[in-house]
């Protein structure tokens, strides 16, 4: 078996990350984390109806981003997952290249773990590329942040250039405290739509 | 021989799409599936999205209502096996999921390992908490599919029409 390579060690911590990625947002950014951290991490950086946090599901992050991003094409749509998340959906990087959905970004927050079955190392530990795989797939950019200065470039294209995007960002394998937002799917569901579509 | 006349139950199917306002038809290619998959991707009205798995599909049609979208997932039996632990995506939060599916495994079929998803497909949806509607008949189609499209998209429920080989026709290996 391939063994865990040594990577330059991430400095990058995945809260500050995921308020980057949505600091001041408006209603015109719609956005889907994946099951686990990233959900935790979003409901830290604040509540809004125009997230729809996941609590299962995995692998499905991209796709519900790819569904939202083509009945909504004046918005933008930021899927911001895990890699361990990420990986369980691989095909669907190829499906949304087929795509090309101008308005849509995946952000993976990478930390090369599955932080929520006791921090055992994904591919992404082992050497696997989601950037290189995104950019094989035919994405219109994409690329692996390491640092503050490369993050804040980085927003910028998540948040605003034609899609699809991709970012693969590195942060180290923390386990910040939980923040636990809102679980029932119809509840997430229906104030979601509410806050996009007026009365559901 | 003259031509084989085309079967004309996919029309009546994209029929009712068009009526449903389905704006998202979301598919891994499929035999049965590909007169009506060729319809819609001549609507301008209709995205097509191909898959490279079912599964992927139950998360596009969610992504597509919470924008305000509906949707179409087609699929053959053995792509209903891809698909269980993301349906929960689908029940618990009370998704609309429109899923046309053709059957394989389940009269005259000649390859066997089509069977164990074919005689599954009914049983494993119904655990899943999907509603089954069988189409045993082409000329049931408009109805059956108009029906399970009502009580998916009004009730917020998943439905599924299992299409038969009845209907399709058996897949010949001559």
């Amino acid at each position: 078996m391939r063994k865990p390579i040594k990577q330059a060690a991430a400095s990058l911590e995945r809260r500050a990350v995921m308020r980057a990625l949505v600091a001041e947002r408006g209603d015109d950014l719609l956005v889907v984390p994946g099951l686990g951290s990233t959900t935790y991490d979003l409901a830290a950086a604040g509540d809004h109806p125009l997230n729809f946090y996941l609590w299962g599901a995995m692998g499905a992050a991209a796709m519900i981003g790819l569904g939202l991003a083509l009945a909504q094409p004046k918005k933008r749509v930021l899927v911001a997952t895990g890699d361990g998340e990420m990986l369980m959906g691989l095909g669907g990087l190829a499906t949304i290249a087929v795509q090309r959905p101008r308005n849509l970004a995946i952000a993976v927050i990478d930390n090369e773990r599955y932080a929520e079955t006791g921090l055992q190392h994904t591919h992404t530990a082992h050497g696997v590329d989601l950037t290189g795989i995104a950019a094989a797939a035919g994405f219109e950019s994409a690329q692996t942040i390491r640092s503050e200065r490369e993050l804040a470039a980085a927003v910028e294209l998540l948040r605003h250039a034609p899609g699809p995007i991709f970012a693969t960002i590195k942060v180290r394998p923390d386990r910040p405290p939980f923040v636990l937002p809102e679980k029932d799917g119809v509840e997430l569901k229906n104030r979601f739509r509410r806050a996009l579509l007026g009365a559901a | 021989m003259p031509p084989k006349p085309r079967p004309a139950w996919p029309d009546r199917i994209y029929d009712v799409f068009v009526r449903e306002r389905v704006r998202q038809v979301v598919y891994v290619p499929d035999a049965g599936h590909s007169r009506l998959i060729g319809r819609c991707q001549g609507d301008p009205h209709m995205k097509s999205v191909v898959l490279t798995t079912e599964e992927e599909g139950i998360g596009v049609l969610a992504g597509a209502w919470l924008g305000g979208e509906r949707g179409a997932l087609l699929m053959q039996s053995s792509g209903v096996g891809n698909c269980i632990n993301m349906l929960s995506l689908a029940t618990v939060c009370r998704f609309p999921l429109l899923m046309l599916v053709t059957m394989r495994g389940e009269w005259g079929e000649f390859n066997p390992w089509q069977i164990p998803m074919g005689q599954g497909t009914p049983p494993i949806l119904e655990e899943a908490g999907v509603l089954i509607y069988h189409l045993t008949a082409a000329d049931a189609a408009e109805e059956t599919v108009e029906a399970a499209a009502r009580i998916a998209f009004n009730g917020d429920r998943a439905a599924a029409v299992l299409i038969s080989q009845r209907v399709i026709g058996a897949k010949s290996f001559k």
